[in-house]
């Protein structure tokens, strides 16, 4: 599945809920779901501090591949870590480096990724974008 | 004003006076409980605001013309309307603002310049960032030394621990009337009293008391009182400093520019005389002028049928929230304001804010600008409500409902 698949497919997911509670109650299922990143890794260097909520996040290149796993104490910001994941996980670091991320604003979740949200997420998606770099120097 | 009959308080009329509560969210009416980040305004705020750009403005203290005049007229109005809110001496003790925390980095740049190396400052463990970074930033610069007046489990102050911290080093106590985070009402009477009685000049962070108790500055006889308008159904951009006359005379200037001089040439520049010595260039007209507007507005209430509503909706709440299974409530102080903070067992406060908001309510979530409180309570942040007294009961069951549902929704 390519990148714009991926993200398609979670806008039609999410296609199916006109209620907002509705939509969260899937976004926390994903985030109770999410494969946790190992607990040796949530070092201080992977951690992103929000004002809010805090992210660790890890990233591994194997084969050609980009690998990521994350966490957050807070669950709703898992769920959309869980998201993230699921679009950027295996794809080559040109492609993380390059990608729109469209597939946030299209659910209704760009209010997520704001600068003054302050939930980590905006610097984890930054921090991912950079991992991808860093392979690609 | 103290002559007009007071409004018999109607919380239904009430908040026709304010658009905003009208509103909805996410297809949801909405509900406003984040009054201790901002107030929402009356019409009559936004009616003055709005006519003042429409067809009033000028710029002040400078023009001949008709408009420059009525505008000015109408500042230093403004400027009586605070005087007599707080009960101030002089109007002249009033000084425009920014808001609170420029007040209080007013104070800390200008009294702090008379503060020699080894002299003390003093403030709480539940200060607002903007009262702590200053008084950190000043310490640094003038070599002084910060005390903190510890924080009991209840959320109020130790005050055994604040009369063992005074000294005759003292020079400064720069303390919240009301915690923003907790509610506590602080006694800043008394502490003041002691603060006085050990050579100590006081700073009192009015943030959170002005739109919730009558203020009285010469009763109190704090040296520097501070607020922000917006918190008080007033504009954002906009505060006071109060200060006793004779401190602020022996204070310098804060910043330099227009309105702040009587004269200058190259060699010497004199300064005006308050309150114009602190207020350099030309102000937020409008903010100034709308700040008396809502004081005027809430003088015409009945005070004491406030209190009493925000009162009984704060216990309310309390009583309610004490029933989820799970629920903590954080500042359980003897002497509180209608701001509930509170923390659910295994669930990230943001993640209850996002949910709540999704039904329509607004509440604050995180650290509240307090992070070294939360560290005293071992917790990264809380959920707080914090009510206006245009908030209404029916309102806190609907808050309460949604929260049940958040926290089914979380667990």
């Amino acid at each position: 599945m390519t990148i714009e698949e991926k993200q398609q497919e979670i806008i039609d997911d999410f296609a199916i809920y006109d209620d907002w509670m509705d939509k969260y109650e899937y976004i926390i299922e994903l985030g109770k779901d999410l494969p946790l990143i190992d607990e040796s890794k949530k070092t201080n260097d992977r951690l992103i501090e929000g004002c809010q909520s805090r992210v660790w996040v890890a990233s591994e290149f194997n084969n050609g591949k980009m690998h990521f796993t994350a966490d957050s104490d807070a669950i709703i910001t898992k769920g959309i870590i869980a998201l993230l994941i699921r679009v950027l996980d295996g794809e080559s670091p040109e492609n993380i480096a390059k990608t729109d991320l469209y597939f946030i604003p299209a659910i209704g979740l760009q209010e997520h990724l704001s600068p003054t949200r302050a939930n980590g997420l905006l610097s984890m998606v930054k921090r991912l974008k950079i991992a991808a770099l860093e392979v690609l120097k | 004003m103290t002559t007009q009959e007071k409004i018999t308080f109607n919380v239904e009329e009430i908040r026709k006076q304010f658009p905003a509560l009208h509103r909805e969210v996410y297809g949801k009416p909405f509900i406003y409980f984040d009054n201790g980040a901002t107030s929402q305004k009356p019409q009559i705020v936004i009616d003055t605001i709005n006519r003042y750009y429409t067809s009033e403005n000028a710029n002040i203290h400078r023009g001949v013309h008709f408009l420059s005049q009525q505008a000015t007229d109408a500042y230093e109005e403004a400027r009586r309307i605070v005087q007599q809110f707080i009960h101030a001496k002089h109007e002249h003790e009033v000084i425009f603002t920014k808001g609170t925390t420029d007040g209080i980095n007013l104070v800390a740049t200008c009294f702090g310049e008379l503060l020699t190396a080894g002299d003390e400052i003093m403030i709480s463990g539940m200060e607002h960032h903007s009262n702590i970074v200053p008084w950190q930033m000043l310490c640094e610069r003038k070599k002084l030394t910060l005390k903190v007046i510890p924080v009991l489990d209840n959320g109020e102050l130790d005050l055994e621990a604040f009369q063992q911290l005074l000294s005759e080093k003292t020079k400064l106590v720069a303390v919240t009337h009301i915690s923003n985070t907790l509610g506590t009402i602080n006694p800043v009477k008394w502490m003041i009293d002691q603060a006085h009685a050990a050579g100590a000049k006081v700073l009192i962070d009015g943030a959170q008391s002005i739109q919730h108790m009558p203020i009285n500055v010469q009763e109190l006889d704090c040296d520097f009182y501070v607020f922000s308008s917006h918190k008080v159904f007033g504009p954002t951009g906009t505060g006071v400093l109060y200060g006793k006359e004779a401190i602020l005379n022996a204070m310098p200037p804060y910043q330099g520019g227009g309105d702040m001089i009587e004269k200058v040439t190259f060699e010497k520049t004199t300064y005006n005389e308050l309150p114009f010595k602190f207020e350099a260039g030309t102000p937020h007209i409008i903010g100034g002028i709308a700040t008396g507007t809502a004081l005027r507005y809430l003088s015409s209430l009945d005070q004491e049928a406030i209190h009493a509503h925000e009162t009984d909706l704060l216990n309310f709440a309390q009583e309610q929230l004490l029933k989820i299974e799970g629920v903590r409530i954080i500042g359980t102080a003897r002497e509180k304001t209608s701001v509930v903070s509170f923390v659910v067992d295994g669930i990230h406060p943001f993640d209850i804010g996002t949910l709540l908001d999704k039904q329509g309510i607004a509440v604050r979530t995180g650290h509240h600008c307090t992070q070294p409180l939360m560290d005293r309570f071992g917790i990264p942040g809380t959920v707080r409500a914090s009510f206006a007294f245009y908030n209404t009961k029916e309102e806190v069951e609907t808050f309460i409902q949604a929260l049940n549902r958040s926290i089914g929704m979380l667990r």
